[in-house]
């Protein structure tokens, strides 16, 4: 399930980024790049959290 | 039982500390993975979204910007690295009991107080930059860079309603605030990066060919504002490696890094540098670039829309509230020494109040620049005096921790070292005009070598003074 979970938080990562390099290259509107990075926000937001570690900081 | 006032400042202050007194125990030592994201999770914040624009705004070239951010985070690196990490792997303690031997109780009291106060101020722009993305649906005039006071009813109940929002989360805790800005960070990186590369299609970049002219052309032209002194090289050199002096040369540090298993981790502090303090910078003054070029507003609201849409505004709301939770939280524990009776809700309470009303004066923000420039220098010479007890003292025959040894309360070398130094900057800017960033390295050899002589006297008067005392 963690696996998933990481799987799913790269990809809304993948999708913060991704798409503006794709912006560059001319082949992606900036109102679609604008729509996948909320979209990659969203999926990071609501996976990382399940299994990031809650450990406290080296301070 | 020691009941004078001096005694019960002490007892308070040591109160609150109490539970970090000892030195870490070797079982809690921790590898360079956590520092790595330590770092690079605090140097991505909010006020990076101001940072960039503002040497947009100082008309710095494109040469000087790229080669000054590189030497000038080397040397913060360098500063961690080879200042304050040794000390802090070799002593394990923090900076509060480290300080308190050097300093006596209540000169660190004072110390306390200051840096509460810059807390205060520094968490208020963080507050002032979050305001800016909140008041984008509601048509919020947006303050411009020349704007110092309240520009507006719109901006000032904005900003007014986001302090209350960050205050009222850092009364009811910080470890899930600190958690959280843990997941925010990577995303916030990325939100930097990608909202940079998504604007240089309107800023007239087809290939890479072009980003070298449209770099020198559009985005750091090396034409200041209106009113705006121009940055060199050296300018970006020296604030980047002063933007962290209170936490390398100034020590702060010594509290993260005693946890290293060796002193090279202060290398990981190069994450934080060059992904936060280089690539975050440069990508905000990308987005500033475009939005001079469309006319539009400058606020880290409006840019981080440009780049990002959406998704930009809640990064700057995230980077400035996640930032400016633990900073309010540093500076009500600061403020508890003065008011020991209060719980410390009421004291985070009042300390966000005061960090909401000074987030009201875009100054804060708009200055950001000058303000973190004084706020390492105001604290650099604690970090200098630090450095001289440890380096210094036992190679020319002094005793280090003297105010400890010698159980005095308030150590006038370090205070007068502490005045001296900030006396001798402000002359050195009144009498050569040098500006604020170029102060702190002059300044730290004030610090030192004040300190270091003073000590030097004091402790010879005493020791002459003691077999005729006795």
């Amino acid at each position: 399930m963690k696996y998933f979970l990481k799987i799913l938080s790269f990809g809304g990562l993948a999708l913060t980024v991704a798409p503006a390099a794709l912006v560059l290259a001319g082949v992606l509107s900036w109102r679609m790049h604008a729509a996948l990075m909320l979209a990659g926000a969203a999926l990071w937001f609501a996976t990382a959290p399940f299994w990031m570690r809650r450990a406290a900081d080296a301070a | 039982m020691n009941a004078s006032p001096q005694g019960k400042l002490a007892a308070r202050l040591d109160a609150m500390n109490e539970f970090d007194r000892a030195p870490v125990s070797p079982e809690r030592l921790r590898g360079p993975g956590g520092f790595i994201g330590l770092y690079a999770g605090e140097h991505v914040a909010g006020t990076e979204f101001v940072i960039g624009p503002l040497f947009v705004a100082h008309g710095v070239a494109t040469g000087d910007l790229l080669w000054g951010l590189l030497a000038g985070n080397l040397l913060a690196v360098l500063s961690w690295a080879f200042l304050c990490a040794p000390i802090a792997v070799r002593t394990r303690l923090n900076l509060y009991w480290h300080l308190r031997k050097i300093t006596g109780p209540n000169l660190l009291f004072v110390y306390n107080i200051v840096n509460a106060l810059m807390f205060c101020f520094l968490a208020g722009a963080m507050i002032s930059v979050a305001a800016t993305a909140v008041g984008i649906p509601f048509d919020m005039p947006m303050p411009g860079l020349d704007d110092l006071y309240p520009t507006s009813v719109a901006w000032a109940l904005t900003t007014l309603a986001v302090g209350g929002v960050v205050t009222a989360l850092a009364v009811l805790g910080f470890d899930r605030i600190a958690w959280f800005s843990k997941i925010a960070s990577p995303w916030l990186l990325l939100v930097f990066l990608a909202s940079g590369l998504a604007v240089l299609p309107q800023l007239g970049v087809e290939s890479f060919a072009d980003l070298r002219t449209v770099a020198n052309e559009k985005i750091w032209t090396g034409v200041p504002a209106e009113g705006r002194v121009r940055f060199t090289f050296w300018h970006v050199t020296f604030f980047a490696w002063f933007a962290n002096m209170a936490m390398h040369i100034g020590m702060a540090d010594l509290t993260i890094l005693r946890y290293a298993r060796k002193w090279q981790y202060g290398f990981a502090s190069a994450f934080g540098m060059y992904l936060g303090h280089y690539l975050a910078w440069v990508a905000s003054g990308v987005l500033v670039a475009l939005a001079i070029q469309q006319g539009g507003e400058v606020a880290p609201g409006p840019i981080a829309w440009l780049g990002a849409g959406a998704a930009g505004l809640i990064a700057v709301v995230l980077a400035g509230w996640t930032t400016a939770n633990p900073t309010i939280y540093r500076a009500g524990l600061a403020m508890q020494t003065i008011t020991p009776n209060w719980k410390r809700w009421k004291v985070t309470l009042a300390v966000g109040a005061a960090t909401t009303v000074a987030a009201l004066f875009p100054a804060l923000m708009m200055r950001l620049l000058d303000f973190v420039a004084l706020y390492g220098l105001i604290l650099m010479p604690m970090g200098a005096a630090i450095f001289a007890d440890f380096w210094i003292f036992p190679k020319i025959g002094l005793c280090s921790g003297y105010a400890e040894w010698q159980k005095i309360a308030f150590d006038w070398p370090a205070a007068l070292a502490w005045i001296g130094t900030l006396a001798a900057c402000r002359l050195m800017h009144a009498m050569w005009g040098w500006d604020i960033f170029f102060l702190g390295l002059p300044g730290w050899f004030v610090a030192t070598g004040l300190f270091t002589g003073l000590s030097f006297l004091r402790q010879r008067l005493r020791r002459e003074a003691r077999p005729a005392a006795s």
